[in-house]
């Protein structure tokens, strides 16, 4: 529709988009910082003012996936010439890289605790999604003796501050050996999250007219093939904007991480800033690690951006 | 094909009762129409026939057998409803192969074929068999969804006012159609529509269904020149019958109260009323006439003109009723007129009760 615009509505129009110009630089900023910092010389992260024109290094990477020394001497020119380049950039820092007698490089904490993030997020957000599907679909469709009764119960538990029952957690988890393993984080971040799963896809199932699945029943399906066939494909836009708040939930989790975890099991977020413990703290190095820790939630919105940017109107475009 | 009995039917959701001691008895090959305003029952007593809902009393019966234990699937019935009839994200050709790929029919890919074109063909909608549903008209839609009831051969079809959401014109059309359609496969029909026009020009009977009840049931015909009571008699028809509150002195009807009367035919029908008794008269407006030398007079309240006939309301005194004159009358609102009816087809009720007289006792 070319409809005529009068020269107000032109100015509305351009002052909304520097509003929103202005909104997405404050929220880009922090990020731009940690991926900045990531990128710099050492000796560059914390001058005052900021660098923000710099030759842009790998070494901080390189430094955060292995263990590393102080150099008391300097590195031979042999030495110096017979290493890797990515050995060089820490000799360039002043470090070397520790190695067994094998000389093997000795990998840092960082890659076993983004695995850990990984298994943890991915097992418990499928876990949190699958059964809050389940159950949403059961309250939807079902005369449930006391449905109100037990939706409310089921938000509860999200009316309390979790970090107040992180010490009665704790001392559970230890005493049944959940304490620093994966089950536990996964069946911790799934309790979590069920709730805001079963209440959201509730409000999804809801939409989905109840029609199609008795059409599928009189065309000879049963119940559970009509789910699958008919409900799941059309709840597909609820499911990807659960799953991606179940995750964010479960990949920045850091309160009980911190608390239930400390090596095996351990995720990045209390990891991250362990580092900066002892002697002068290298923010380069997290940095770094903060920034692949923001990639896989970024990834993983960013695939399903339209479903979620429909999940969020879905009320609203049906009727 | 199927013969289909509900026996003293009851339904119940929670305080609300939907269908309470209902009786059904649809013929095999019979186009059955349940006719009923919102909320009477028409939809749950297709679910109910369905196995979509299960009734709280009572039983139903396809062919003889009680189909209590019947789940939807089994008891091969088709549907088509007003909205949401079809699977969205599927072409036109998988909403009709998706009942015959059920694991309960196992029909070979050349079957499932073939049953497809064939029905695609009955409908005239084999040029949008690679349409996503989402891009059909209302009436595509609708032919759609009538072909996903015929490609499986079902026992009976439960319509579910297919029509109601589609505009006049194609509304007519597809009635017409699914009339012819259903001659031709023989089939039973179980259709359910608030539309009496529907109900009349495509039933080989109607149900009438109020508050959860089968008032009347029978021929188009019977339901429309002897409603059974006043609540059929102004359901059914457009305009719907008159009905005016009257007495029978000495075998003439005696309007109150604003005195007029008018004549009946004699003999049977008087002889049931007891004289005096307060009654209701029933006529159809075509059963009205303006003759300048009829009986009573009355004022012209208001014309709508409808092409081929005009429907006139009358005034007497305090009581209006419709007359359906040709549409070369010439009358002017407020002019005077004199009117008479049509003594043979006066319909009686009694004031009380609201039952026919003929069908009374």
């Amino acid at each position: 529709m070319a409809a005529v615009r009068t020269s107000s509505e032109v100015a509305a129009n351009r002052l909304a988009i520097v509003a929103v110009l202005v909104v997405t630089i404050i929220f880009l900023a922090p990020i731009y910082w940690i991926a900045s910092t990531a990128f710099k010389p050492r000796n560059l992260a914390t001058t005052i003012p900021p660098t923000v024109v710099f030759q842009p290094e790998i070494s901080p990477f390189v430094k955060l996936f292995t263990k590393r020394s102080q150099l008391r001497t300097p590195p031979t020119p042999e030495e110096y010439a017979a290493a890797p380049w990515w050995e060089r950039v820490v000799f360039d820092g002043g470090e070397k890289i520790v190695r067994d007698g094998q000389g093997q490089v000795q990998w840092s904490g960082y890659p076993s605790r983004f695995l850990n993030s990984l298994i943890v997020a991915i097992t418990s957000t499928i876990l949190a999604v699958g059964m809050g599907t389940f159950t949403a679909y059961g309250f939807s469709r079902f005369k449930v003796k006391g449905e109100a009764d037990l939706l409310f119960f089921i938000l509860s538990t999200r009316m309390l501050p979790p970090v107040v029952v992180a010490i009665p957690m704790f001392l559970m988890y230890r005493a049944v050996g959940l304490n620093d393993s994966h089950l536990g984080l996964i069946i911790l971040y799934t309790a979590f999250n069920l709730s805001f799963s079963v209440w959201l896809m509730k409000g999804f199932m809801d939409e989905i007219p109840k029609e199609y699945e008795e059409a599928a029943l009189v065309d000879g399906y049963t119940r559970m093939e009509a789910f699958f066939k008919i409900v799941l494909p059309e709840a597909a836009t609820g499911i990807a904007a659960t799953a991606v708040f179940c995750f964010i939930t479960a990949w920045n989790e850091y309160a009980f991480a911190l608390i239930m975890t400390n090596r095996r099991a351990q995720t990045a977020p209390p990891f991250i800033p362990s580092q900066v413990g002892s002697g002068l703290p290298d923010w380069t190095v997290i940095a770094a690690g903060t920034f692949l820790f923001l990639l896989p939630v970024a990834i993983f919105t960013f695939l399903l951006r339209n479903h979620l940017l429909r999940g969020m109107s879905f009320g609203a475009i049906r009727k | 094909m199927a013969h289909i009995q509900l026996k003293n039917i009851s339904k119940t959701f929670g305080n609300h009762t939907a269908l309470s001691g209902l009786d059904l008895d649809i013929a095999d090959g019979e186009f059955f129409v349940l006719l009923g305003e919102t909320g009477a029952g028409k939809t749950t007593t297709l679910r109910l026939v369905a196995g979509l809902e299960k009734p709280t009393q009572g039983r139903v019966f396809i062919d003889g057998v009680d189909v209590a234990d019947w789940g939807a699937a089994e008891r091969d019935v088709a549907l088509v409803l007003q909205q949401y009839s079809l699977y969205p994200r599927y072409t036109v050709r998988e909403n009709l192969e998706f009942p015959l790929k059920s694991k309960l029919r196992r029909l070979p890919d050349a079957e499932i074929k073939d049953r497809v074109a064939r029905a695609a063909k009955t409908l005239r909608i084999e040029h949008l068999l690679d349409r996503k549903t989402d891009r059909l008209s209302g009436g595509e839609m609708q032919r759609v969804s009538i072909g996903r009831a015929i490609v499986r051969k079902p026992r009976v079809f439960l319509m579910d006012e297919p029509l109601s959401a589609l505009d006049a014109k194609l509304r007519e059309a597809l009635r017409t159609e699914l009339k012819n359609l259903q001659i031709q496969l023989g089939a039973t029909f179980l259709f359910v529509t608030h539309d009496q026009i529907e109900a009349m020009s495509m039933g080989d009977k109607v149900g009438v269904l109020n508050h959860g009840r089968i008032v009347q049931s029978g021929t188009p015909h019977e339901i429309y020149s002897n409603p059974r009571d006043t609540y059929v008699a102004s359901f059914v028809g457009s305009p719907p019958m008159n009905l005016i509150d009257g007495k029978l002195v000495g075998g003439r009807a005696v309007m109150a109260p604003t005195a007029f009367e008018l004549p009946l035919a004699g003999g049977t029908k008087a002889g049931v009323a007891a004289e005096g008794r307060p009654l209701v008269f029933g006529i159809r407006p075509e059963d009205v006439h303006l003759e300048s030398g009829a009986p009573v007079e009355a004022r012209v309240h208001d014309v709508e003109n409808h092409g081929v006939e005009k429907i006139l309301t009358l005034r007497v005194g305090d009581a209006t009723l419709r007359a359906t004159v040709p549409a070369r009358t010439d009358v002017a609102i407020e002019q005077a007129v004199r009117f008479a009816w049509n003594p043979d087809k006066v319909v009686l009720f009694d004031k009380g009760s609201g039952i026919n007289l003929r069908h009374a006792g």
